[in-house]
C-alpha cells in the first residue's frame, strides 16, 4: 500500500506518548484518492491520536506525515494543514448562530467579508456535491445529520482532497446513515480520499475499500475489505482472545462475587418496569428500549458510547426527562425527570461524571455522604446536630475503605477513588430499592473497582435490584444479565453468565452474525 | 491512599478526635475578620475620645442594624450561587407601600388609613411578592439572575416614587417606627432584633436540612440535585427569604429616620455597601460559601469605618472615595486572612 499518489497522505513508523503511556508505536497509514479507509478498534486503542496528528493538532514523538510526496506543513499551521485535509469531528465544530455559508468560511475568508460572494460559492459547492441546504440558513435550525453536511462542505471549500470522518453516524439515525454512505461514496467517486472511523463494524464493510484495524496503539492490521470477514475483524481488534481474557483486570480480581446464574432471582418480583422509553438525549438517543430488573437482580446495560447507555440510567434515575414510555417502580409510575420524586420512590442514583453531579467538593465527606437522608437524620422542626451526619457517614466510610481525614474533609481533598466511593455511599446511604449505576469504576484503581463492584452484589444480594450502565466490559461480571443496546435500542441480551467478553464487543458493534447470534435473542 | 488504618480509624475508635479536628478548622475560617476589627477598633479610639463610649457604639448599632437584616438576605441568596441588586428597591418600596396605606391624606397617604400592624403585614407581604417574582422568573424561566433583579430594581424604585408622587412620608405612626427608633435603655430594638435574625440564620444554616440545603445547592446544583435536593424550591424560597428580610430592613430604617423617602434604598445606593460587607465577610459571590458569623463581620466593619471617617472629622468630599479604599483594602486583608474559603476561583 505505499503509495506514490500526489494527491495521497501518508503517515510512516509514528510513535506517540503521553507521559508514560503509550498512545501510538510505529503506526504507518496511507490515503490514497478515491479510496476509503477503515480506521477500526476499541476504545483507547489510539483511534483519536490519529485523527489529532493527522488533523495537525497533535506532533507526533516520532516519525512523519507526508503530503503528497512532501512533508506535512508544521504542527499549528491549521490554515495551510487544511488545505490538504480536513476532519469532521466526533463532536460538531458548528457556530449554530451563524449561517451556513459563513460556516462553511469559517476562519478562511479574506478580512473584508463579501456576503454575495460567501453564499454564491457555499451554494456551489452544495450543488457540486449535490448537498441540498440553503447557504443563507441559520446552523442553529439544521438536524444534526445537516449540520455534518456542513461540516464536510467546510472540508471541501478549503479545497481538501482527503477528509477524515471520525465516528459520523453516531449521533445520527439509521436512514441518515444511509444517506451518509451515499455521500462518502460521492467523495471517493469525485477523486477525495476519505478515512472512515468507526465503531460499527458493519458501516466499514460499507464503504471502505480498505481496513486498518488499531490495537493498544499499533497497526496490527492493514487489508482490502474484500478479504476480510468480520470474525477477523473481531479477532484482530480484541486480540488473541484467550490471552487476552485471561489478562484482563476482570479475571485477575477474584474478590468480585461472580454472579451465580439463573438461580432464584427470576422468580423475584419485578421490581423495575420500563416500556418503551424514549429520550431525544444529545449524549445517546433512546427510540423505544423496554425492560425488567427484578429484586436481587443486578442487570447490566452496555453498548458504545453513543448508543444511549448512559441515557437510559439518567431517564430512569429522573436526571433527565424522558420524551415518551412508562418508568415504574414496584407497579406506581416514576414522573419524568424529577431526581427528588424518583429518589423518593426508591431509586439510588449513580452519576456517571462524578465530579459534575457527585460531590459538592467544598463540602465535608460526611455531609456529602448523608446529603441524600437529610429528612431521615432532622427530627421535628428540620434540625439535627452535624455530629449525627459523622455518625450515619461511619459506617458506610468503613465498608467501602474511604480514606479521608476526618468526616469534615472537603471531598475536594480526596483522591478520585475515594471521590467515587463518596459518591456510591451517598446512594447506599438512602437503602434505595433500585440502584441505576452508570460507569460506576471510571477512573478507579483496580483494588476500589472490585470494591465498588463488590457493595453493588451486595445490596443486590440484600435483594435491591441493580441496573448497571456501563461500557467497560469488565464491570459486567456482577450482572445475572446484560443488555446490549445499539443506537438507542436493544440489541440483544444475554441471560448466562458468565459472559463471552468477543460475544459482547461483537454485540456492542451491532452485529449479529455468527457466534453472537447464539446468544442475541 | 494506602493505609486501611485511616479508613478503619475514620469509621471507628477516634471518631470523637477526628470531630473537634474539623470543628477547630471551621472556626478559625469564621473569625478571619477578628484581627481587622481589632485593629478598627484601636484606630478608633486613637481618633477620637468618643470613640469608646456606650452611646457611640449603640449608634453604630442603630445605624448598622437595617443594612445588617439585607445582608443576610443578600448572603442567602449569594449562597445558593444567585444575586439579587433588587434587595435595595424591597428596601425603599415595601416601607412606602405600607405607610402609604398607613398615614392620613393630608400627609400624602392613599386614604385608606390601615392600621399601623396590618401595614406591617402589608410591608413582609410586598417583600414575599417581589422575592417569589424575581425567583420565578430566575429559577423557572431561566433569565439571568443580574438582569432580571437589575430590571426590577428600577421597577421597585419607579413604583417608590410614583404611588406617592415622589413626596415623603411622615408623621408615621409609632407602632410602625418601634422597631427602627425604640430602645430598650441604650440598646437600640433595632440592634437587638438584628442580632436575632443574624443567631437564627446562623443557626439555620448549621443545622437545619433546609439551611444545609442551601450550601449544597450554591456548591453545586446538579451534584444537589442528583442527590434527590429539591433545588428549585430551594432557590425560589431563598429569593422570597430575602427579598422578605429586605423589606425587615426597610421598617427598621423607616422607624430610624421617622419617614420614608422616595431615596430610601435605591436612592442612597445601598447596595454597594450590602455585597461589601457579604464578600468582606467571606460570603462567596459564587454561592456555597459563606457563615453568618462572617457577614455580621462584614457589616460591623463597614459600619465601625464609617463611625471613625465621621469622628475624625473627614471632608465629606473625601469621605466616599476613603470609604471605598478601606472597603477595598479590607476585601483584600480578609482574602490573606480567611485563605482559600475566600478565594474566588
Amino acid at each position: 500500500m505505499t503509495s506514490s499518489d500526489p494527491a495521497g497522505v501518508e503517515m510512516t513508523g509514528v510513535e506517540k506518548r503521553f507521559g508514560t503511556t503509550r498512545a501510538l508505536h510505529d503506526v504507518s497509514l496511507s490515503l490514497s484518492a478515491g479510496q476509503c479507509l477503515g480506521l477500526v478498534g476499541r476504545n483507547g486503542a489510539g483511534k483519536s491520536t490519529i485523527v489529532s496528528i493527522l488533523s495537525g493538532l497533535l506532533e507526533p514523538d516520532a516519525g512523519q506525515v507526508r503530503f503528497g510526496g512532501a512533508p506535512a506543513p508544521r504542527v499549528g499551521d491549521i490554515a495551510r494543514w487544511r488545505e490538504w485535509i480536513a476532519t469532521v469531528f466526533q463532536h460538531s465544530m458548528i457556530v449554530p448562530d451563524l449561517s451556513v455559508a459563513e460556516n462553511v468560511f469559517l476562519g478562511g475568508t479574506s478580512p473584508l467579508v463579501s456576503w454575495r460572494e460567501l453564499r454564491a460559492r457555499t451554494r456551489d459547492i452544495m450543488r457540486e456535491w449535490g448537498f441540498d441546504i440553503a447557504a443563507e440558513a441559520l446552523c442553529r435550525d439544521l438536524s444534526v445529520e445537516q449540520r455534518q453536511i456542513v461540516e464536510i462542505a467546510r472540508a471541501l471549500a478549503r479545497g481538501a482532497r482527503c477528509v477524515l470522518l471520525d465516528e459520523p453516524t453516531a449521533a445520527l439515525e439509521r436512514d441518515a446513515v444511509r444517506r451518509l454512505f451515499e455521500r462518502v461514496r460521492q467523495l471517493t467517486a469525485g477523486g477525495v480520499a476519505v478515512l472512515y472511523i468507526s465503531h460499527h463494524l458493519e458501516e466499514v464493510f460499507d464503504i471502505c475499500q480498505n481496513v486498518a484495524v488499531l490495537r493498544d496503539g499499533e497497526m496490527v492490521l492493514t487489508a482490502q475489505a474484500s478479504e476480510l470477514t468480520r470474525d477477523d475483524l473481531v479477532a484482530a481488534m480484541v486480540g488473541s482472545a484467550q490471552v487476552k481474557a485471561a489478562a484482563s483486570p476482570a479475571q485477575r480480581e477474584p474478590r468480585i462475587r461472580q454472579r451465580r446464574s439463573r438461580g432464584t432471582v427470576p422468580d423475584n418480583a419485578v421490581l423495575l418496569a420500563v416500556e418503551n422509553l424514549t429520550s431525544d438525549s444529545v449524549q445517546g438517543r433512546l427510540s423505544g428500549v423496554s425492560l425488567t430488573v427484578r429484586a436481587g437482580e443486578v442487570v447490566g446495560i452496555t453498548g458504545l458510547l453513543s448508543a444511549g447507555v448512559a441515557t437510559i440510567g439518567r431517564t430512569i434515575a429522573g436526571a433527565e426527562p424522558r420524551t415518551g414510555g412508562e418508568v415504574r417502580l414496584r407497579g406506581s409510575l416514576v414522573p419524568s425527570g424529577r431526581r427528588d420524586a424518583a429518589q423518593h420512590a426508591g431509586i439510588g442514583y449513580i452519576p456517571e461524571d462524578r465530579r459534575a453531579e457527585g460531590f459538592v467538593a467544598h463540602l465535608g465527606v460526611a455531609e456529602n455522604i448523608t446529603m441524600t437522608i437529610t429528612d431521615r437524620l432532622a427530627g421535628r422542626l428540620g434540625l439535627f446536630r452535624p455530629a449525627s451526619r459523622s455518625a450515619a457517614a461511619a459506617p458506610l466510610t468503613a465498608k467501602l475503605s474511604l480514606v479521608a481525614s476526618g468526616p469534615g474533609q472537603p471531598v475536594a481533598e480526596l483522591s478520585g477513588g475515594n471521590q467515587q466511593k463518596v459518591t456510591v455511599a451517598r446512594t447506599l446511604a438512602h437503602d434505595p430499592a433500585l440502584i441505576v449505576a452508570i460507569t460506576p469504576t471510571r477512573g478507579v484503581d483496580v483494588a476500589s473497582k472490585a470494591l465498588l463492584l463488590d457493595s453493588l452484589a451486595g445490596v443486590a444480594a440484600s435483594g435491591a435490584g441493580v441496573l448497571l450502565c456501563s461500557d467497560e466490559l469488565s464491570d459486567l461480571v456482577i450482572c445475572d444479565r446484560v443488555i446490549v443496546l445499539v443506537r438507542g435500542e436493544v440489541f440483544a441480551e444475554f441471560t448466562e453468565p458468565p459472559f463471552d467478553r468477543d460475544k459482547l464487543i461483537v454485540a456492542t458493534e451491532g452485529m449479529s452474525n455468527g457466534k453472537a447470534q447464539e446468544a442475541a435473542e | 491512599m494506602t493505609s486501611d488504618s485511616t479508613a478503619v480509624a475514620a469509621g471507628g475508635t477516634s471518631l470523637s478526635s477526628w470531630l473537634r479536628g474539623a470543628r477547630l478548622s471551621l472556626l478559625l475560617r469564621e473569625v478571619a475578620l477578628l484581627p481587622v476589627l481589632v485593629v478598627l477598633l484601636v484606630v478608633g479610639a486613637v481618633v477620637s475620645p468618643a470613640f469608646l463610649t456606650v452611646s457611640n457604639f449603640a449608634g453604630i448599632g442603630q445605624q448598622s442594624s437595617a443594612l445588617g437584616v439585607v445582608v443576610v438576605g443578600e448572603s442567602l441568596i449569594l449562597m445558593i450561587g444567585g444575586m439579587d441588586l433588587s434587595l435595595e428597591s424591597t428596601y425603599g418600596l415595601a416601607p412606602m407601600v405600607a405607610a402609604w396605606l398607613i398615614v392620613p391624606v393630608s400627609a400624602f397617604g392613599d386614604g385608606t388609613d390601615l392600621s399601623p400592624y396590618l401595614g406591617i403585614v402589608i410591608l413582609l407581604a410586598v417583600g414575599a411578592a417581589v422575592g417569589l417574582v424575581n425567583g420565578l422568573l430566575i429559577v423557572k424561566g431561566r433569565l439571568n439572575g443580574f438582569i432580571v433583579t437589575l430590571g426590577m430594581t428600577i421597577v421597585l424604585a419607579g413604583l417608590q416614587n410614583g404611588i406617592v408622587k415622589a413626596q415623603s412620608l411622615f408623621n408615621l405612626p409609632r407602632p410602625f417606627g418601634y422597631l427602627g427608633s425604640a430602645s430598650f435603655g441604650q440598646v437600640p430594638v433595632a440592634l437587638v432584633v438584628a442580632v436575632i435574625i443574624f443567631v437564627l440564620t446562623g443557626l439555620f444554616l448549621r443545622y437545619h436540612r433546609t439551611g444545609r440545603a442551601i450550601y449544597a445547592v450554591g456548591g453545586n446544583p446538579v451534584a444537589a440535585r442528583a442527590a434527590g435536593i429539591k433545588v428549585e424550591r430551594i432557590k425560589i424560597g431563598v429569593y422570597v427569604a430575602g427579598s422578605i428580610l429586605a423589606a425587615i430592613g426597610g421598617l427598621m430604617e423607616a422607624g430610624r429616620v421617622s419617614a420614608v423617602t422616595g431615596q430610601q434604598g435605591y436612592g442612597e445606593g445601598i447596595i454597594f455597601s450590602v455585597f461589601a460587607a457579604a464578600v468582606i465577610g467571606g460570603v462567596s459571590l459564587k454561592g456555597g460559601r459563606g457563615n453568618m458569623i462572617g457577614a455580621a463581620s462584614g457589616v460591623i466593619l463597614l459600619g465601625l469605618v464609617q463611625n471613625i471617617l465621621d469622628l475624625a472629622n473627614v471632608s465629606n468630599y473625601w469621605i466616599e472615595a476613603i470609604d471605598g479604599a478601606v472597603i477595598l483594602f479590607a476585601l483584600f486583608l480578609a482574602r490573606i486572612v480567611g485563605g482559600e474559603s475566600t478565594a474566588e476561583e
